[in-house]
C-alpha cells in the first residue's frame, strides 16, 4: 500500500486502563483504502479492547486517534457509525427469528407514507436485500425468510453487507470465521476481499493466521496490550506470523512435540 | 441453502425462484396457523354437537361478545409478549381501571369524556410503572407485573370500600352517561337502522312483532376488530413493528442496531394497561357497575390465547390476528358449551389442553420453519 495515501482511521499510543487493568499499553495501527489489515493477537492480548475502543464504545485513556487524518473523539458507538467506521460483532447483531429482510433494515428501517399512515416500505426492502444478497452470491429465494434458515457463513456475510450497505467505509470484523466450517470461511473470506475490492479498509480481527494470510494486505501483531509490529505482507512468512503471535519460543516447542501441526 | 458453488447464475435466475416458495412452507410460517387451525376444529366440534342455534345470527353474536372482551385484553398481551415481556397485570388492572372510571362518573360526578381521561391518565401511569421497574431493576417482567397483579387487586377493593362506603361494588354509571354523546361509542348496540332495515327486507330472524332478534352489533365486538386490524398493521407493516420483533427477538442485537428497546417496551406495557382500560370502560357502562373481582384472572386467560395465537413465550414471534382468532376459540368454547348436553366446568380442562397443545404445537412449528438448530 502506498504511504502517501492518509490513512482511514488511525491510532498512535493507544492507552486504554480499566481501573487498575491495563488493556492496552500503546497501540499503534493504521488502515488505507482498499486494504484489509490483519489484527492478530492470542486471546488477552487486547483485541477486543482495540476494537470496542475504535467501534466507540470505550473511551481511550490517551493516545492520538485520527479519523481521515483528524483527530476525533466518539461519544457513543453512533458518533462511530456516523464516521463510517462500522464493527460486525461476532454474535452479529441479527435476530434468527425475524426475516433476512427484517433483520437488514432493523434499526434503519425504509419508510413511505405520511403522518399516522407512515409504514415500513417492505417491497423496497425485500428487493434491496434480494439485491444485496445476490451481490454476495448468496441466493436468499425469499427475504422473508427466517435468519435462522442461514448458515453461519451466510450470516456473517450478511451482517457485512448490511454495513457496507448502510455506507461503513472502515469496517471492523471481529473474528468472523471463528465458528464456520472451510466452506463457509473461504465463502466468508472470498466476500472480505470483494469488500475490500470496493474501496474500503477492512480490520480484520482474527487469531487464525492462515485466515488472515489468505485475505490480509497488512498485519499488526498484539501482545499483551501492546503492537509487537506491522508487517506487509511480502515482508513476512505465515510461519513467522504465526510464531510472533504466540509470543515465540513456546508455541515453537510445543509445535514440535505436536509434530508441526499447529 | 446452497453457496458458493451456485454463486454464478443465481441471479437471473432468481426471480423465477422466489415464486417458487411452497405454498405449504408459506402457510406454516405464519404463526397464525395454530389458532386458525384451533378455530375450524373448535367450529366443526360444535356444528357437530351444538343445538343449531348456536350458529344463528343470535348465537355468533352470544360468543363473540366474551371473545372481544378477552381479545382486546390478549392483543395487547401478543403485542407485549412479541416484545419479550409479560404482563400479569392486566385482569387486575381491568378492576383498578374499573374503579377509576366509575369513581370519576359516579363520585366526582365528571362527564364521560373526562371520567375517560382520567382512566387513560392511571393506566399509562401504571403502563409506564411496570415498564419503568421491569427494565431498571432487569427483573423479569414476569414477577414485577405478579406483584401489580396483586397490588391493583388490593387498591380496587380498598377503592370500592371507599368510594361506595363499605361495600365492593359501585353502581349507577349508566344513570351518570345517560345522553352523553360519547356514551354510543362505548356501549350499546352499533347500527340498529341497518339491522332493523335487515330485519324488514326478511334477511336476518325477527321476534314475531317484526323488530330483529339482533338489534346491532355489540360494540365491544367492532373495538375488537378494529384493534385487531390496527395491531396486525403496527406488526407487519411499521416500523414500530419491526422494533417490537427486534426487542423482543433479541435486545441486545436490537440496541446495537438502533432500535431504542426501552422505549418500545415502555410503549407496549402502557398499551397493555390501555387495552385492560379499554374493557373495563365497555364492561363498566355495559353492566352499569363495577366490582372487585371485575377481570378476574383475565391476565392467564390473554395470554394463553395469545399463545394459541402463536405468540412464543420468549418473545420475538406471534401475530395480533392470531390471539384474534385464539380469542374466539374461547368465546366459541365457554359459550358453547351451554349449546350442548355437556357440564359447562369442562371449559377449564380445555383452557388447560389448549394452552398444552398450542405451546407444543407452537415450538415444532417454529423449529421446522424458521430453521432453529
Amino acid at each position: 500500500m502506498s504511504t502517501s495515501q492518509t490513512p482511514l482511521v488511525e491510532v498512535r499510543n493507544l492507552v486504554k486502563h480499566f481501573g487498575s487493568v491495563i488493556a492496552l499499553n500503546g497501540v499503534s495501527m493504521s488502515v488505507n483504502h482498499n486494504e484489509v489489515l490483519c489484527l492478530l493477537g492470542d486471546n488477552g492480548a487486547g483485541k477486543s479492547t482495540l476494537i470496542n475502543t475504535l467501534a466507540g464504545v470505550h473511551k481511550p485513556t490517551s493516545g492520538d486517534f485520527l479519523v481521515d487524518g483528524q483527530p476525533r473523539v466518539f461519544s457513543g458507538p453512533r458518533d462511530a457509525l456516523d464516521a463510517g467506521i462500522a464493527t460486525v460483532y461476532q454474535d452479529l447483531a441479527m435476530i434468527p427469528l425475524m426475516s433476512v429482510t427484517r433483520n437488514f433494515f432493523m434499526g434503519r428501517e425504509p419508510l413511505i407514507g405520511f403522518g399516522p399512515f407512515k409504514r415500513m416500505n417492505m417491497d423496497e426492502a425485500d428487493n434491496v436485500t434480494r439485491d444485496e444478497m445476490h451481490k454476495i452470491g448468496i441466493d436468499v429465494r425469499d427475504p422473508q425468510q427466517a435468519v435462522g434458515t442461514l448458515s453461519g457463513g451466510e450470516r456473517q456475510c450478511v451482517a457485512i453487507a448490511r454495513a457496507v450497505y448502510f455506507g461503513a467505509k472502515v469496517l471492523i470484523l471481529d473474528e468472523p470465521t471463528s465458528a464456520l466450517g472451510v466452506a463457509q470461511t473461504s465463502m466468508v473470506l472470498k466476500y472480505i476481499n470483494q469488500v475490500r475490492a470496493k474501496g474500503l479498509g477492512v480490520i480484520f480481527i482474527t487469531h487464525n493466521v492462515r485466515h488472515a494470510y489468505a485475505v490480509g494486505n497488512r498485519f499488526t501483531v498484539l501482545n499483551r496490550g501492546k503492537t509487537l509490529g506491522t508487517y506487509a505482507k511480502n515482508e513476512i512468512g505465515i510461519d513467522e506470523l504465526q510464531n510472533l503471535m504466540a509470543g515465540g519460543k513456546e508455541l515453537q516447542s510445543l509445535s514440535e512435540e505436536l509434530g508441526g501441526t499447529i | 441453502m446452497t453457496l458458493a458453488n451456485e454463486q454464478n447464475g443465481s441471479v437471473a435466475r432468481s426471480d423465477e425462484r422466489l415464486k417458487k416458495v411452497s405454498t405449504l412452507t408459506a402457510i406454516l410460517r405464519r404463526p397464525e396457523l395454530g389458532a386458525v387451525a384451533g378455530l375450524v376444529l373448535v367450529t366443526i366440534f360444535f356444528l357437530l354437537t351444538a343445538n343449531p342455534a348456536m350458529f344463528t345470527l343470535a348465537g355468533v353474536m352470544n360468543f363473540m361478545a366474551p371473545a372481544a372482551q378477552l381479545g382486546i385484553l390478549a392483543i395487547g398481551a401478543a403485542l407485549l409478549m412479541i416484545g419479550g415481556e409479560f404482563d400479569l397485570s392486566i385482569g387486575s388492572m381491568v378492576a383498578f381501571a374499573g374503579l377509576v372510571f366509575g369513581t370519576a362518573l359516579v363520585v366526582w360526578q365528571v362527564p364521560l369524556s373526562v371520567a375517560i381521561l382520567v382512566a387513560i391518565a392511571f393506566a399509562v401511569f401504571i403502563g409506564i410503572t411496570n415498564a419503568q421497574l421491569t427494565m431498571r431493576t432487569g427483573l423479569p417482567s414476569f414477577i414485577v407485573t405478579l406483584a401489580f397483579l396483586f397490588i391493583l387487586r388490593g387498591l380496587t377493593l380498598v377503592g370500592l370500600k371507599w368510594a361506595s362506603g363499605g361495600a365492593t361494588q359501585l353502581r349507577g354509571m349508566k344513570e351518570a352517561v345517560a345522553g352523553s354523546p360519547l356514551a354510543p361509542l362505548f356501549s350499546g348496540d352499533a347500527f340498529p337502522g341497518l339491522f332493523t332495515w335487515l330485519a324488514q327486507a326478511g334477511i336476518i330472524d325477527t321476534f314475531p312483532n317484526g323488530s330483529p332478534r339482533v338489534s346491532g352489533i355489540p360494540v365491544e365486538i367492532l373495538w375488537f376488530i378494529a384493534i385487531a386490524l390496527l395491531a396486525t398493521w403496527i406488526l407487519l407493516r411499521t416500523r414500530f413493528g419491526n422494533w417490537i420483533f427486534a426487542s423482543g427477538g433479541d435486545p441486545r442485537a436490537a440496541r446495537k442496531s438502533g432500535v431504542p428497546v426501552a422505549r418500545v417496551k415502555t410503549t407496549l406495557f402502557v398499551v397493555t394497561a390501555l387495552c385492560a382500560t379499554l374493557v373495563a370502560i365497555l364492561t363498566v357502562l355495559d353492566a352499569g357497575s363495577t366490582d372487585a373481582r371485575r377481570g378476574f384472572q383475565k391476565e392467564f386467560e390473554a395470554i394463553i390465547a395469545a399463545v394459541i395465537g402463536g405468540c412464543l413465550l420468549t418473545g420475538g414471534y406471534g401475530s395480533a390476528i392470531g390471539a384474534f382468532f385464539g380469542s374466539i376459540v374461547f368465546g366459541m368454547v365457554l359459550i358453547g358449551l351451554t349449546y350442548t348436553s355437556i357440564d359447562q366446568d369442562w371449559y377449564l380442562v380445555f383452557l388447560g389442553g389448549m394452552l398444552l397443545t398450542a405451546v407444543v404445537f407452537n415450538n415444532v412449528i417454529r423449529k421446522r420453519v424458521t430453521g432453529e438448530r
